[in-house]
């Protein structure tokens, strides 16, 4: 077989490793112009055409992320509204504590002070009260003992039952005036 | 071939060689030309049809023919250059890629059934394109005595070796590269090209009496083998194209 390629390339002077003249032309000539439009024409145009597609999508995305920045700071401001309107109401709450409790120390204050006077008035009362009795018991005790003493010298010289019966009679008196005073 | 004794048209060198279909001015053009040409103009007029009028928004083919131009640019170009070098490189990197992967493919298409690029003419000047555009970017980036210190390998920690690794280098990167370069993409499309041919033509000539199972196997083994050359098409498409990046990436590199 070998013999025979060697015979045959012999016979037809035939090397494969030996390139045809015009063969060496003809490819010259068709890989020139493919290389001339792709490099002069169609690549220009298709990296052109890449090119926009490229802005226009990483434009997109820049958008996107620009939008994404506004709802993070939005996010944020509505965030520190809302820390700080908790804060206000806080502190609001703990200014109304503090009011109520001095409030409701104020009036306690008051309060004790009110039970003081009225115990006080109280007292003085009594006391005014157990003067004024103490002087008209004293006042009545007086008159009493000098009408005794009248009603007992007037009868003086009566026997003892007599003398028992007047003592009786004036203390008998005396509760009634005792029962008509209640 | 045909005289071997049963007649079986064995697949062989002849299968490379076309007779001219017309002569223009004592310039023989053959269908391997034409297809070549016909490739230039599918590549150039369908990306012209996605490309001309693009929108933001794409439309199918558009969007078919970004990907392509995005497995090239972003895929090869930015992954071995890096963005910022690599720009530059990205047309003729995508003109490469589509060029090379159209002449491929015609190895599977109907009537034309041949590989362009099998004809070795074809990758050869691919690679010497790449080649001078290696050259000149290395020329431009080190200077003269850069240029030898890059291609050589110049590395003082080496030592007593330096010598012989200057000298393999050299060899190496400026006479083998670009031959290399070249038959890697044409013995690939060449050995593919001769295996379809031969169970194409085995499946036909197997088509008699108790051979018809052999015929039958043969067919299904060309089936699997255009499968099989479809991939092997794109992958040295891909290759001679990664290939051409990391020679560039190595001129562009501080030699260190």
């Amino acid at each position: 077989m070998i013999a025979n390629l060697v015979q045959l390339a012999a016979e037809e002077e035939q090397n494969p490793l030996v390139p045809p003249g015009p063969e060496l032309l003809v490819g010259t000539i068709a890989f020139a112009i493919v290389f001339f439009f792709f490099w002069k024409k169609l690549l220009p145009n298709i990296n052109k055409v890449l090119e926009e597609r490229r802005e226009a999508i990483e434009g997109g995305i820049e958008k996107a992320e620009a939008a994404q920045v506004e709802a993070q700071s939005v996010l944020e401001q509505y965030k520190a509204q809302l820390a700080e309107a908790r804060h206000e109401a806080a502190r609001l709450r703990q200014e109304a504590q503090e009011q109520g409790a001095t409030l409701i120390a104020e009036m306690r204050a008051e309060g004790q002070r009110q039970r003081e006077e009225i115990v006080a008035a109280g007292h003085a009362q009594i006391e005014a009260d157990r003067k004024a009795a103490s002087s008209a018991l004293r006042q009545d005790v007086g008159k009493l003992a000098t009408e005794l003493a009248g009603k007992l010298v007037g009868e003086s010289l009566e026997d003892h039952a007599r003398q028992s019966r007047v003592i009786d009679r004036f203390l008998e008196d005396l509760e009634e005036k005792a029962e008509a005073a209640r | 071939m045909s005289d071997n004794g049963c007649g079986f048209p064995a697949p062989g060198l002849h299968s490379f060689l076309f007779k001219p279909i017309t002569t223009v001015g004592g310039f023989e053009f053959n269908k391997v030309m034409l297809l070549a040409l016909i490739t230039t103009l599918l590549v150039v007029t369908f990306f012209t049809l996605a490309f001309s009028k693009a929108k933001v928004v794409p439309g199918k083919l558009q969007m078919v023919a970004e990907a392509g131009y995005d497995f090239v640019r972003r895929g090869i170009v930015y992954e071995t250059l890096g963005k910022k070098e690599g720009e530059k490189y990205v047309p003729f990197m995508v003109s490469l890629f589509f060029f090379i992967w159209i002449m491929n493919i015609w190895s599977v298409i109907p009537l034309a059934q041949f590989p362009v690029s099998s004809i070795i003419a074809y990758p050869m000047v691919l690679a010497a394109i790449v080649y001078v555009v290696w050259v000149s970017v290395t020329f431009k980036r080190h200077g003269f005595v850069g240029f030898f210190k890059n291609v050589t390998g110049y590395d003082k920690t080496l030592g007593p070796v330096l010598p012989l690794v200057m000298v393999i280098e050299f060899f190496s990167n400026l006479l083998v590269r670009p031959f290399t370069h070249a038959v890697r993409l044409f013995a690939n499309m060449f050995a593919g090209h001769l295996m379809l041919v031969m169970f194409t033509v085995a499946s036909w000539y197997l088509l008699n009496s108790w051979m018809i199972p052999a015929a039958g196997v043969s067919f299904v083994m060309t089936m699997v083998m255009i499968l099989f050359e479809l991939f092997v098409q794109a992958v040295q498409a891909y290759v001679f194209v990664l290939l051409a990046c990391s020679y560039i990436q190595g001129a562009l590199a501080e030699h260190h």
